[in-house]
């Protein structure tokens, strides 16, 4: 399969980017990892005139801490994420996520940004984002704002991200060492969207209750959903196993999963029920 | 058209291409080494896998013009007038190859992840190929296979190649 033909430009520097993206207009499209957009145009669902190649664009991909919160480059890589040292030791729920999206060689070129920015609730790193209380930082030729990721996604493949705009940055708190975080979907094979996922982030208090509970949940909702009144459940309490049960059954009842091949809509929100059951003990045995 | 200059097994290489040509099609059909495979077109199966700048690809995803300036490795690149390499050893001697079309794309898939984990366990392995689908062997040879290579390229004893009859 051969995509429709289209216009190619690599340039070098984030201003010719950008300058490029506002010239060609809404039918230009980002090639980041591409592992998305590529197969999507060997289908002819889409069909951009130009596409704007930003692998050649220096200083887009680092994982950093500092000034309390972690900094992800859009254009890290998904094996860049598995294999970094602070991810190993800190942040569980990327090593968890990454192991799970597609497999090794879509991961090599798989960004990060380009999963976030595609816009799709089937994706799996916006509920880990959400589950993180992440900020996405989008650029344009005027400069830069960071966006909630709470009010990042407005449709089906639409986001904050603006024509002539581009994701360039993902910022979220610094865990300590009373933060446990994790995630899990049910997938039927490798490389398959989620039939259900959930990512959890827990912190504690010293004298053990909940602290703060980030809750995200992956393809059950047109938009990647915060499991709101999951979260309220848990913060305070001292997460027995009645109030995690309490959580997960809200996270069943307030997503909103369609039948289709990967399960029927009440299977899916049992699995979203059991899923979210299980990550909030695994992040709670994190912390 | 956009000229782009790219090494494929250590030789430099030039080429014309229109943005919409794959990868796997250059290879292929500008360059005629066809040891690369097309299985599924859809970034599902690896037979299409080959190594650029030594990462493991799905050459069916990448567009030819992304090569530009890179180094790739294909099957054809694995063997040297020394004789084969040591992955290839390895899957002639565990037999784990029936059809053979799964073989080249598992071979280069399996090259980086020795190169990143010279003695991978079996579930590693497992998971290390889990992009590329065989359709024969059911796999347990594969990962003799690559046990076997990783054996002999860290200089280890070489694992039993025997199947396991049960």
């Amino acid at each position: 399969m051969i995509p429709e033909g289209f216009e190619y430009a690599a340039p070098a520097t984030l201003n010719d980017a950008l300058a490029l993206l506002s010239q060609y207009g809404e039918d230009a499209k980002i090639l980041a990892g591409g592992h998305s957009l590529i197969p999507m145009m060997k289908l002819r669902f889409a069909a951009p005139t130009h596409l704007v190649d930003i692998n050649n664009i220096p200083g887009l991909s680092y994982i950093k801490e500092e000034g309390g919160y972690l900094h992800i480059g859009a254009m890290t890589k998904e094996v860049e994420l598995e294999e970094s040292r602070i991810i190993r030791d800190k942040y569980h729920i990327f090593t968890d996520a990454s192991k799970l999206i597609a497999d090794p060689q879509v991961r090599n070129f798989g960004t990060i940004g380009g999963n976030i920015a595609h816009g799709d609730a089937a994706n799996d790193h916006p509920a880990v984002m959400i589950a993180l209380g992440a900020e996405v930082e989008i650029t344009n030729s005027t400069g830069s704002r960071w966006v909630s990721i709470d009010e990042f996604f407005y449709g089906f493949y639409t986001t904050a991200v603006q024509q002539g705009e581009i994701l360039t940055a993902l910022r979220m708190p610094a865990l300590n060492g009373k933060s446990g975080t994790s995630y899990h979907k049910l997938e039927r094979k490798v490389g398959d969207y989620a039939t259900a996922g959930v990512a959890v982030a827990i912190t504690m208090n010293d004298d053990g209750t909940c602290k703060s509970a980030g809750i995200g949940l992956t393809n059950v909702n047109p938009l990647p959903l915060r499991a709101k009144r999951s979260e309220e459940a848990l913060v305070g309490t001292g997460l027995t196993d009645e109030d995690i049960l309490c959580a997960a059954q809200y996270a069943a009842e307030d997503c909103s999963p369609n039948d289709d091949l990967r399960g029927s809509e009440e299977f899916k929100r049992d699995m979203v029920k059991v899923i979210t059951k299980r990550m909030i003990k695994k992040a709670i045995s994190r912390t | 058209m956009h000229e782009i200059k790219f090494k494929v097994n250590g030789v430099e290489q030039t080429a014309s291409v229109e943005p919409r040509l794959l990868l796997v099609h250059l290879i292929r059909e500008n360059l005629s080494m066809t040891g690369t495979h097309i299985g599924c077109d859809t970034t599902s199966c690896g037979a299409c896998t080959v190594l650029i700048d030594g990462k493991s690809a799905k050459a069916c995803t990448i567009l030819a013009v992304q090569a530009n300036g890179k180094d790739i490795t294909t099957v054809e690149g694995l063997a040297t007038a020394e004789g084969l390499h040591p992955i290839q050893e390895g899957f002639k001697e565990a037999h784990a190859l029936q059809c053979g079309f799964c073989t080249p794309g598992m071979m280069l898939r399996a090259v980086e992840l020795l190169e990143k984990n010279p003695n991978p366990t079996e579930e590693e392995i497992r998971w290390g190929i889990s992009g590329n689908l065989c359709r024969c062997t059911g796999y347990n040879n594969i990962v003799t296979a690559i046990q076997y290579a990783g054996a002999k390229m860290r200089g280890a004893e070489l694992p039993s190649t025997e199947p396991e009859f049960v």
